[in-house]
């Protein structure tokens, strides 16, 4: 979807590029084998990853790339293990929250939270899967934070926050059509659009 | 851009309702059932909006919201009782470039968020795609970044005290802090050829190696500054009008900070020492020894002295930087085509204006898959309505300035 847009990309070394959303980065914790030249997600082992695996059993997985520590969580366990990891981890600071598309998934977006905790110096992210239209509580009550930043994921993917005191778009105009950030929107045809509507010519893109 | 909803006049509630009803002026009373109307007809001796309360637009256009942010707030009398901000003006969708973009095509754009510190992005952006290769820049090349970027940090700390001051009234520090950046403007365009849009950075070090004199030109440049940050605080530090208009203006706790998730100056004048710098340093910063400044009562004022003293840090680490540049390669061993394995990875550094993450998802292919760039601009701006409550309006310009936002970072 993105060749046309990008004359200069350098030729790859094999071949054709393969569709963008092949190979889902959240399930590569699934297939590692898929992942053959760099490394792979390794098991999170520490006391913290240690206590969730045990509360929650198989809701949870602790993974651990190039040095960074998530959790991918089952979608039901979201407001508890995301004010747990607050209250008794002490990550009292949410970074961002954020989603990524992956259109040829069943559960088509990873909802992402990056936590930091002060008193600790660490970094993790909370990692959970929905499907397209189903909603994930908010966590304006954990982080005052989160109300921006859920609005921007509304905004740009969709995806319904319950329990959010004001969801509604935040950088778009309240009237726009369709979450930019999801894989099949495509910028061409929006660009052709706006540009016949707006000002009546073709669009040179 | 004043928008006042059609309040009954000053004494309407004053006045009694069969009074009301006669004034030939007032809206006849229609059925307004199948309308959408937001009037409340069963009550209609409550008046609409209590008749002090006013609704007012504060921008786009307006000159102290530094760009197009647009406030509303709804004010009683001078005072403020709440605020809206609507942003998304300046939206080009970067993140939705970033990902029909390869990743050495990208980076210029990250310049473009915040670009009056545009030095910092492109740091930010290189080193999470460094650590998503897991390649590490070569020594020289991480002193170069340093000292760019911590020259970036004085322009930036620059412009803001420059504009922040202009809006409160003090027009003088403008002209002392233009004059000023314009040394830093002058070695970056010696070294990259660009003033703001610097570009400086490539995955894997740097492209340009230093160019003849830099380092004295650097020096120098240290030597000259020095005296004029003293001016300006000779200007603001103690000035009566300044003190009125920023000391008790805008303050906000360290804990609300935590809870808002506002980093940078702002916090650190709420009196947390908390500076990615030094938490978990990046670069060469492990090397270099330098302070974290921070306040006490988290007021405008407050935040004034700790960018303050920041430029003076920032002076310190460039003049250390500068004496033990090391020599070597500029650039680590890095493909032509950057192709990094499937995997994600978050990076974040110390900009200007607080953390600038950047969350990077890899399919494995030339493109990134997602780039979520985590704006310190923007989630500061979130603190907005707690700092102003309560306030007048014209501490309203105060506090938009001294949470210094960059519209560019905040739309993306």
């Amino acid at each position: 979807m993105s060749h046309e847009l990008n004359p200069a990309v350098p030729p790859l070394p094999e071949g054709e590029k393969k569709p963008v959303a092949e190979k889902p980065v959240a399930a590569a914790a699934a297939k590692p084998a898929a992942n053959s030249e760099g490394p792979v997600p390794m098991p999170w082992t520490s006391p913290l990853a240690e206590k969730y695996r045990n509360r929650y059993g198989s809701g949870v997985e602790a993974l651990t790339y190039l040095g960074q520590n998530y959790l991918v969580v089952d979608r039901s366990l979201i407001p508890d293990i995301l004010r747990l990891l607050r209250d008794e981890e002490q990550f009292d600071y949410c970074v961002d929250i954020t989603a990524v598309h992956y259109p040829k998934r069943e559960k088509q977006f990873d909802v992402i939270w990056n936590l930091y905790s002060y008193a600790r110096n660490e970094r993790m992210r909370v990692k959970t899967q929905i499907a397209d239209g189903a909603s994930i509580p908010s966590s304006v009550s954990i982080w005052a934070t989160a109300n921006w930043l859920e609005r921007e994921a509304f905004d740009m993917f969709g995806i319904r926050f319950d329990g959010h005191p004001d969801l509604k778009r935040i950088l778009l105009p309240e009237d726009w059509k369709g979450h930019p950030l999801r894989k099949d929107y495509g910028i061409l045809q929006q660009d052709q659009e706006w540009v016949q509507i707006n000002l009546g010519i073709e669009s040179g893109q | 851009m004043t928008m006042t909803v059609p309040a009954q006049g000053h004494s309407a509630k004053d006045r009694p309702k069969d009074e009301m009803k006669e004034t030939p002026n007032e809206v006849p009373n229609r059925d307004l059932s199948h309308s959408d109307s937001h009037l409340d007809l069963d009550t209609p001796e409550k008046p609409y909006l209590d008749a002090n309360e006013l609704i007012i637009n504060m921008g786009p256009q307006h000159p102290a919201t530094h760009g197009v942010l647009r406030v509303i707030l709804k004010l009683d009398g001078e005072k403020v009782l709440g605020t809206e901000c609507v942003i998304g003006y300046l939206h080009r969708g970067v993140e939705k470039i970033g990902e029909n973009r390869t990743y050495a095509m990208f980076n210029p754009y990250v310049d473009r968020m915040d670009y009056v510190s545009a030095v910092s992005n492109g740091l930010g952006y290189c080193e999470a795609v460094e650590k998503l290769l897991d390649v590490e820049a070569p020594a020289r090349a991480k002193y170069i970044r340093v000292i760019l970027a911590e020259l970036n940090r004085m322009a930036s700390h620059q412009l803001w005290l420059g504009t922040h001051a202009l809006d409160i009234g003090a027009m003088t520090p403008l002209f002392y802090t233009f004059r000023d950046r314009e040394e830093i403007l002058k070695i970056f365009e010696k070294y990259c050829g660009a003033r703001l849009t610097t570009h400086a950075f490539r995955i894997g070090g740097c492209q340009y190696e230093t160019y003849a004199g830099f380092e004295k030109e650097v020096k120098n440049f240290l030597k000259f500054v020095a005296p004029k940050i003293d001016e300006y605080e000779e200007l603001l530090t103690t000035n009566r009008i300044w003190l009125q208009r920023t000391k008790n203006v805008g303050v906000i706790s360290a804990a609300d900070c935590v809870a808002l998730g506002v980093t940078g100056p702002v916090l650190r004048a709420s009196g947390k020492k908390w500076d990615l710098r030094k938490a978990q340093p990046y670069a060469a910063y492990s090397e270099f020894d330098f302070e974290v400044p921070t306040g006490e009562n988290g007021d405008t004022y407050d935040r004034y002295l700790v960018r303050m003293a920041e430029m003076r840090q920032s002076l310190r680490i460039i003049e250390q930087a500068v004496n033990g540049i090391p020599e070597g390669p500029i650039m680590a061993k890095v493909p032509k085509v950057i192709k990094p394995p499937v995997g994600e990875i978050y990076h974040s550094i110390e900009a200007p204006k607080g953390e600038l993450g950047f969350f990077i998802v890899s399919d494995g292919s030339i493109q990134p898959y997602r780039v979520r760039v985590r704006p310190p601009s923007f989630v500061n701006l979130q603190a907005l309505d707690l700092m102003v409550r309560g306030l007048l309006v014209a501490d309203v310009i105060a506090v938009i300035g001294t949470i210094d936002i960059v519209l560019g970072e905040v739309d993306r």
